[in-house]
């Protein structure tokens, strides 16, 4: 306690804050100050490196493909197939394409199905045993290793049809997409106010019409998130499909043949002994992730289309 | 125009609270029911009852009878049916943060399929209109969201879109106790306005109001009706020493 009679607090002894008596001297005011702002410091200082811990791995990715890849992209990367070993020059662009087809497909596959399981987990399935089963297979499937993916749908399509195919590269894939997509989705309709929900069926709405027209449209931008993160975790993968699309070094548009597909070709050109196919591996991984930054950018873009004023 | 609403023996349950017991009243066409009663005494449950919102609650259920008009809205109607005849306004305003203040409005007509533009358009005004909204609002009908109005603004929205499927009956669950004393007097307006035309069953905690507002007025207490007069009677002169008691904010 200070000894200066002026800063002495007034003995309020009946009232809750004389319990705890302060010390407002001046020189103890000015280093509670001080101490209070070092520790905001420290603290700010450690979310802000956080935040670079954060975003410098991919920030070194990308600069590293750049440093690696850009040079080996041209015009001819994206318009020609790959070029017969020991011939310089070829592209990507048969696997470019080969891709976008499988993830088309995984897509179309996946999506909606990885919904309308949110859905149900969600508006219908609360409490009862179905709905407690697919969670649970849902965070099991999330948990199965792609390359098992990828030996579940060789023996289940590709062995039936007796044939490789982009649709067998498409299902492995959708169903890796589907297990992120449900459990996103079903937490994203959780979130959505009861009160709303009741707003509907006040006004004479059926159920079904509430989930589609109102809760659904509520929760959808944590629902495309939820989309668009299963989209790029698969978009890279290549254990799925060295078993299904099995890749192709030519141009290929059927669904039920061989495929290529990026993943893929840059795991080809990479284990190749050529240091050509090793640039152009590089070229690739950077277009890849190019792409799916692209993806993810544009629907973002599209999905904020729209936005009203003043809407939380 | 309204409808009368006719309740005979109607007991509710959540799950093994039995939260309405025997409730029997008759509620007379366009004119505003008041119903007061401490927390948790049933008020809230009663007119979800009304319009079969209660059962939404998996664990809910409900036996009795209510009739609108000649229609037992338990045995005759399915519950969608009958919440398109009894709109809802709710104690907290809860306007769809995705919609324009015109698409909440119009969205009990949309969300049913209902198209035309012509009839859309003159529906949101008039209802807009109707709850005192369309002058402070109508300029940005279609850009603003709906969620961006003030609290009082989102109620009287509310009000406009439960209004907009042409109800016979409105209820309204403590439809000011969020707002303040300007919006409240708006709402309260509104009531005076809106019984030309439908039934109003207005659940408040705020006993004023109740009398500013309501013709008849219900007592209840641990999910009984203990009393049901004309609003006069109940303030002036109760037959029962509990409703007097509450009045007089012995207690509750």
């Amino acid at each position: 306690m200070s000894t200066n009679p002026l800063h002495t607090p007034p003995p309020l002894q009946d009232s809750a804050i004389a319990r705890t008596p302060r010390d407002r001297s001046p020189r103890r005011t000015r280093l509670n100050h001080i101490r209070r702002h070092l520790w905001n410091r420290i603290v700010m200082g450690l979310a802000v490196l956080s935040t670079i811990i954060v975003i410098a791995p991919l920030v070194a990715i990308l600069f590293y493909l750049i440093y690696k890849g850009a040079s080996s992209l041209n015009l001819a990367f994206f318009t020609h197939i790959p070029a017969p070993v020991g011939e310089p020059g070829g592209g990507m662009a048969n696997a470019i394409l080969g891709s976008g087809i499988i993830l088309g497909l995984a897509s179309l596959m996946g999506i909606p199905v990885g919904i309308a399981a949110g859905v149900y987990l969600a508006e219908f399935g609360r409490g009862k045993l179905l709905g407690s089963a697919i969670r649970f297979t849902a965070d099991v499937l999330n948990g199965v290793p792609s390359i098992v993916m990828g030996i579940s749908i060789y023996s289940l399509i590709v062995m039936q049809q007796k044939h490789f195919s982009a649709f067998a590269g498409g299902v492995a894939l959708a169903i890796m997409m589907v297990p992120t997509i449900t459990r996103t989705t079903e937490e994203m309709l959780a979130t959505v106010p009861h009160a709303i929900r009741e707003a509907a069926y006040g006004l004479g709405v059926p159920k079904w019409r509430t989930v589609l027209s109102v809760t659904l449209k509520t929760a959808s931008p944590g629902i495309i998130t939820g989309c668009m993160l299963a989209f790029a975790r698969v978009a890279g993968e290549t254990a799925p499909l060295l078993f299904t699309a099995f890749g192709n070094q030519f141009w290929s548009f059927n669904m039920n043949e061989p495929i290529a597909a990026l993943p893929l070709q840059i795991y080809i050109y990479a284990i190749s002994p050529y240091d050509e196919w090793h640039r152009l591996a590089w070229a690739g991984s950077l277009v890849l992730i190019v792409m799916i930054m692209a993806a993810v950018t544009l629907v973002r873009i599209y999905a904020n289309r729209g936005v009203l004023k003043g809407a939380s | 125009m309204g409808v009368g609403i006719d309740v005979q023996n109607l007991n509710a349950w959540y799950g093994s609270t039995h939260t309405l017991q025997d409730i029997s009243l008759s509620i007379p066409a366009n004119h505003a029911t008041a119903l007061i009663g401490p927390s948790g005494c049933g008020k809230s449950t009663f007119v979800r009852c009304l319009n079969r919102m209660h059962e939404t609650n998996p664990i809910a259920r409900a036996t009795g009878v209510v009739k609108m008009g000649d229609v037992d809205i338990y045995e005759d109607a399915n519950p969608v049916e009958i919440r398109r005849r009894v709109g809802m306004v709710f104690q907290r305003p809860n306007p769809f943060p995705t919609m324009s203040i015109y698409d909440n409005v119009a969205s009990g007509l949309k969300l049913n399929g209902f198209r035309n533009k012509a009839i859309l358009d003159e529906t949101v005004e008039r209802s807009l209109r109707a709850a005192a909204l369309w002058d402070e609002v109508k300029d940005e009908l279609k850009k603003k969201s709906g969620a961006s109005l003030s609290g009082g603004q989102q109620q009287r929205m509310c009000i406009a879109r439960a209004l907009a499927v042409d109800p016979e009956v409105l209820l309204m669950d403590e439809p000011a106790s969020a707002l303040d004393p300007v919006s409240t007097s708006k709402i309260e307006d509104l009531i005076f306005e809106l019984k030309r035309q439908y039934t109003i069953v207005i659940v408040t905690h705020n006993m004023q109001q109740a009398a500013r507002v309501a013709e008849n007025t219900g007592f209840f207490l641990n999910g009984k009706m203990v009393e049901f007069d004309s609003t006069h009677k109940i303030f002036t002169n109760p037959k029962d020493k509990r409703t007097e008691d509450y009045i007089t904010g012995r207690f509750g």
